[in-house]
């Protein structure tokens, strides 16, 4: 009744061509980024802020980038971690190595470094194609972060290969409470994914659509292959390293080459497939769900064998969580492939014509 | 020059047991085009049915006739309840329903037997042969030996299956085009419960193997990580590029571990040992460049 | 209609679930435990919190409480993932604003990205024998304490030992340490090699790589070296690797001294025949014969309260390792309520000085019945650790046997690398030492 843009007229190009073309869905976002900014700040807990909130961006932001090589241009990649590993080290030894060096352009030349290496990475893909590129990638996920262990230089010299994040300073102001951590970060993300929206749109984002949907097509109609697949690696790199960088920064702390994991690739890859791959997002419902949805069946799953006092000890709450996790995997594929984004965007459809459906 | 034979001969050998995992993910993926991730977590399930059934009671040979067929059940429920649903859905999305499946079995199969380490011991016992250490000097193991020989047998008789009996050629069918095979009377359902029934069974195979070797844990899972380069060396689609696959990441993985590294730190310093992790990755990714479909796999035509 | 309401009362049901959880019961003491049962190493961590667990579970039963004050504590599962660790450690925060006993991660990961939040927080984090190692300098970590020893100072009692068994020279002498490739693996290569220049043995470092589940080439090349010892650093799968690949190159096994986490019945049960001899450092001993372990089979397994499914871990290695855990984790909470009033819950900060001031003396070790359980631990702020000692253990095929006493290590030669490493630390991230003179 309230969502439909029965009466909202386009007179410029502009307008047409916006974003979000229809009013409600403008209001819509900006009462959520006022309550990220504002309303969030004021209410969340410090749990909130460095268990769920911090972590969620950080992950919506990988996700993001492995969307853009994977949903957009249609290149399966299991090395998201390796390319955080790569920002979170390189935003570390520039804050390490040039002095007064500003933060924030430290998690930027993260980026540009993972970036670089995705591209190097990304070159196999020129030739290989489908779960061989899949498998592919793997070799940039060990190979990186051998790397990060055997060479003690990146670590500066730590006995152990682990890294702990210097402060984050920007203008005199030390961010450290929680809270001014998620706002950084959240400044970050924003920033980033509207970059993202604005680049899928376009130019570029239609050319990986165009070599995702059929690369030979694609090349006979002009566009350049060598040049689509590299900016996708080298787009989709950037992020991952920004988010490495942030996750370094702003969320552990200390991390160590091996935190970077296959684990944590696949978590990624995840987010994108439950969420919905090929939308921006789907990248941010996917990372909540994954992320949120442990957590739930952390907390409900002990509360239920206690009211219904089952002889249930903790390590198999465990595995059925485990369980329960994987089933849960299997049932979104089966009932919705195409991830949660899709869901939201039915129930978008069913709303313009609610009450009145034809 | 005897340490060199030393390290390709046992490298050889430890091939032949990836070999037997990366088995399972082509048998899968001939027959109905899914890349099933969750081979090792079923490879784990496996070991563990074995060790559990031994548990409680079962001498070894009843306990690997039950844990087949736990494996056959849990073969044909997978096909029941998650592929059947899957039916034209893209490859990726398939293959990440092997990863939820992955995560299933993972919780699964402990909650069932228990997930305390435990050893396995089929009878081989893991030494040296020792006329072979008096006569070379070479250290080849009993077990390792043994391993090879039964893979080699498991990989024969599935050729056998594939090339002379009814059931093996209707998977050739159903792995060429579905609709066709389909068309003519091929009933896909029960074609893909007994792939992955087959497949169950060299995740058993394997399962009991590498239990043997290593202990029946929760690490069994990572043998998939193994079998991975083989497979992309081998191509998905070749039984026969399985084996060859493991011979050759094996052997190499090996050599380079023992040779690699004291060049890397003549020209870096530090030391650079532990390459096993990516080594096999980027040999098969450089080989890939050359070939892209692997060694046997399928030539793949575009057309637009 | 109907479907609306369900959906507001999913949301309720979300919410509250998600609603700071409120603080555990003010006289009570509050135990966090972000602990681990699946995952790869499910099978030690169930173990190792299990001991944990039944013993403060134990001091309710036996003594009522510590000085009267009811243990009370909450799980988180970790999955030994980091990540998952941090969202634990944030969570059971909230519950442990009021009192707050030792977090013990288990995980060198984990604790490592605990380390800063835990002193800003003001929770006092224990890693007994792993973690962050240079936190035995307090005067940087006043929060972190690596108690009763680290890697290093294992890594020199091993040496010790093994000189010892070589009639006091290693002089000429090639030893081979096979790691994991990893935090946990690499820690110790700086006291070995400050060793091997002072003891003038040949040091050979042969790295594996995660898990670790083949070991052909480097045994190979262990057989090829020859080495006179081989030690051992190894985790999880890579342990029953290892020894099964010994005995698969002929390479005698006792001659392996591992680590301890490369010594318990995880690690030699399932490697079967081929474990027979294998050495590892501990610093507790196995089974039930401890009066302790014993006693909290009768007093809490007979009540029905134990936390383990399968009874058969009690008096394991890893089970102890649990107990001896939570033994000094309770004893700095006694400690702490000298200071602060008696039957009262100490707040985090409060266990902190209890964990810096602790000395448990043999003659309380005995007291508690846990005797071979822990070694005699005495801290001070310049001194987190508060012993360095391990004995060596040997597994003669069924269960493992003590082979040696108390053995320390090599302090003066160990300890100037952590307080050279702390201070680093202390430089990179700006903190300013505290000075240990003058605390109390």
């Amino acid at each position: 009744m309230f969502y439909r843009e029965a009466g909202q007229f386009k007179t410029s190009y502009g307008a047409d061509q916006q974003i979000l073309p229809i009013r409600q869905d403008r209001i819509g976002m900006v009462v959520l980024l006022a309550v990220a900014f504002l309303g969030v700040p004021m209410f969340a807990s410090e749990y909130w802020f460095s268990a769920i909130l911090i972590p969620f961006l950080i992950f919506a932001l990988a996700a993001l980038g492995l969307n853009i090589l994977t949903g957009y241009a249609g290149q399966l990649s299991l090395g998201s971690a390796a390319f955080m590993a790569v920002g979170a080290y390189a935003a570390y030894n520039f804050q390490l190595r040039i002095e007064g060096i500003p933060i924030l352009v430290s998690f930027l030349l993260g980026g540009v470094v993972a970036a670089g290496v995705g591209i190097l990475f990304g070159l196999p893909s020129l030739r290989i194609k489908g779960f061989y590129l899949a498998v592919a990638t793997l070799a940039a996920q060990f190979f990186i972060v051998w790397c990060l262990t055997k060479f003690p230089w990146l670590s500066n010299n730590s006995s152990s290969g682990v890294i702990s994040a210097q402060k984050i300073i920007i203008f005199g102001h030390e961010f450290n409470s929680p809270q001014d951590k998620y706002l950084l970060v959240l400044g970050i993300v924003v920033v980033l994914a509207l970059a993202a929206k604005n680049l899928v749109r376009g130019n570029v984002g239609r050319s990986w659509m165009a070599v995702r949907d059929m690369d030979v097509a694609a090349e006979v109609i002009g566009f350049r292959i060598m040049r689509t697949k590299l900016t996708a690696f080298a787009v989709s790199s950037f992020y991952c390293g920004v988010a490495g960088a942030l996750y370094a920064f702003c969320y552990l702390g200390s991390v160590e080459p091996d935190g970077f994991s296959l684990e944590l690739s696949f978590k990624i890859l995840f987010m994108i497939i439950i969420g919905g791959v090929g939308s921006i997002l789907g990248s941010f419902v996917g990372a909540a769900f994954i992320l949120l949805l442990p957590v739930l069946l952390d907390v409900l799953l002990p509360a239920l064998s206690e009211t219904l006092s089952l002889p249930v000890d903790g390590a198999s709450i465990s595995h059925i969580q485990t369980m329960i996790f994987g089933a849960l995997i299997m049932f979104f594929l089966i009932v919705e492939p195409h991830g949660l984004a899709r869901l939201w965007q039915i129930a978008k459809e069913k709303l313009r014509l609610w009450p009145f459906p034809h | 020059m005897q340490f060199f034979f030393e390290i390709l001969i046992g490298g050889l050998l430890s091939g032949v047991m990836y070999s037997l995992v990366a088995l399972g993910f082509v048998l899968i993926y001939k027959a109905s085009g899914v890349f099933n991730f969750a081979q090792g977590a079923m490879v784990y399930f496996a070991a563990l049915s074995v060790v559990g059934c031994m548990e409680k009671g079962a001498p070894l040979w009843l306990a690997l006739i039950l844990a087949f067929f736990i494996m056959l059940l849990f073969g044909m429920a997978t096909e029941k309840f998650v592929l059947r649903k899957m039916v034209n859905q893209t490859p990726i999305s398939l293959f990440m329903a092997t990863i939820g499946l992955t995560f299933f079995v993972e919780g699964f199969a402990p909650l069932v037997w228990g997930h305390s380490v435990r050893g396995l011991d089929i009878g081989i016992v893991d030494e040296p042969i020792e006329s072979v250490l008096d006569s070379l000097g070479i250290v080849v193991s009993r077990f390792d030996l043994v391993a090879a020989l039964i893979a080699g047998l498991l990989v024969t008789g599935l050729a056998l299956f594939f090339q002379y009996t009814r059931v093996g050629r209707a998977l050739r069918a159903v792995a060429d085009d579905h609709q066709a095979a389909l068309s003519i009377g091929i009933p896909l359902e029960r074609i893909w419960a007994i792939v992955w029934g087959v497949a169950g069974f060299v995740a058993l195979v394997a399962g009991m193997l590498w239990g043997a070797r290593n202990g029946v844990q929760f690490a069994l899972t990572f043998t998939a990580l193994k079998a991975l380069p083989v497979l992309i060396l081998g191509g998905f689609t070749s039984v026969p590029g399985a084996i060859v696959g493991g011979l050759i990441i094996g052997a190499s993985e090996k050599l380079a571990e023992v040779y690699i590294p004291p060049v890397m730190q003549a020209m870096f310093g530090g030391n650079f040992g532990g390459i096993e992790g990516w080594f096999p990755y980027v040999l098969a990714l450089l080989f890939l460049l050359v070939r892209p479909e692997g060694l046997f796999g399928e030539k793949h035509i575009d057309r637009v | 209609m109907f479907k609306q309401f369900k959906s507001v009362a999913c949301a309720a049901a979300v919410a509250a679930v998600f609603a700071a959880p409120g603080a555990a019961m003010a006289d009570d003491q509050f135990f966090p435990i972000p602990s681990y049962r699946v995952g790869p190493y499910g099978a030690n961590g169930e173990a190792f919190y299990g001991g944990f667990i039944d013993y403060l579970n134990y001091v309710n039963m036996k003594n009522g409480g510590i000085n009267g004050v009811k243990i009370t504590w909450e799980e988180c599962e970790t999955e030994y993932n980091n990540a998952k660790g941090v969202e634990c450690y944030e969570r059971l925060k909230s519950k442990a604003k009021v009192s707050a006993g030792p977090i013990h991660t288990m995980s060198t990961g984990i604790s490592y990205a605990l380390v800063d939040k835990s002193a800003q927080d003001k929770l006092p984090l224990a890693m007994m024998g792993y973690g962050r190692t240079d936190a035995v300098d307090g005067s940087v970590f006043p929060y972190a304490f690596p108690l009763i020893t680290t890697y290093q100072m294992q890594a020199s009692a091993i040496v010790k030992f093994l000189k010892d068994k070589e009639k006091g020279s290693l002089d000429g002498k090639k030893i081979v340490f096979l790691y994991h490739d990893s935090a946990y693996g690499k820690e110790p290569i700086v006291a070995l090699e400050a060793e091997s220049r002072l003891n003038k043995f040949n040091l050979v470092q042969i790295p594996v790589a995660h898990p670790g589940n083949e070991q052909g080439a480097q045994w190979l090349k262990i057989r090829q070296e020859k080495p006179d010892y081989v030690i051992f650093w190894g985790w999880g799968v890579m342990n029953q690797t290892a020894l099964k690949a010994a005995q698969k190159v002929g390479y005698p096994r006792d001659k392996i001294v591992g680590s301890w986490w490369a010594g318990s019945e995880e690690d030699t049960v399932p490697a079967g025949d081929a474990a027979k001899g294998y050495m590892s450092a501990t610093w507790n001993v196995a089974g039930k014969s401890v009066p302790l372990i014993a006693d909290i089979e009768k007093v809490v397994y007979a009540g029905g309260h134990g936390n383990l499914k399968d009874k058969s871990k009690l008096g394991t290695i890893l089970y102890n390792r649990g107990v001896s855990a939570a033994v000094v984790s309770v004893e700095a909470i006694y400690k702490a309520q000298e200071k602060y009033g008696k039957g009262k819950s100490m707040t985090g900060e409060q266990v902190r000085w209890g964990l810096e001031n602790l000395n448990v003396t043999d003659a309380r070790i005995k007291t508690l019945g846990a005797t071979g359980l822990l070694p005699e631990v005495k801290t001070s702020c310049s001194n987190h650790e508060g012993s360095g000692k391990v004995k060596i253990q040997q597994w003669d095929g069924a269960k493992w046997v003590p082979v040696s006493d108390w053995i320390e290590g090599n302090k003066s030669l160990i300890h100037p690398l952590f307080e050279a490493s702390a201070k680093q630390y202390a430089k990179e991230k700006g903190i300013t030492p505290r000075d240990c003179s003058k605390e109390k």
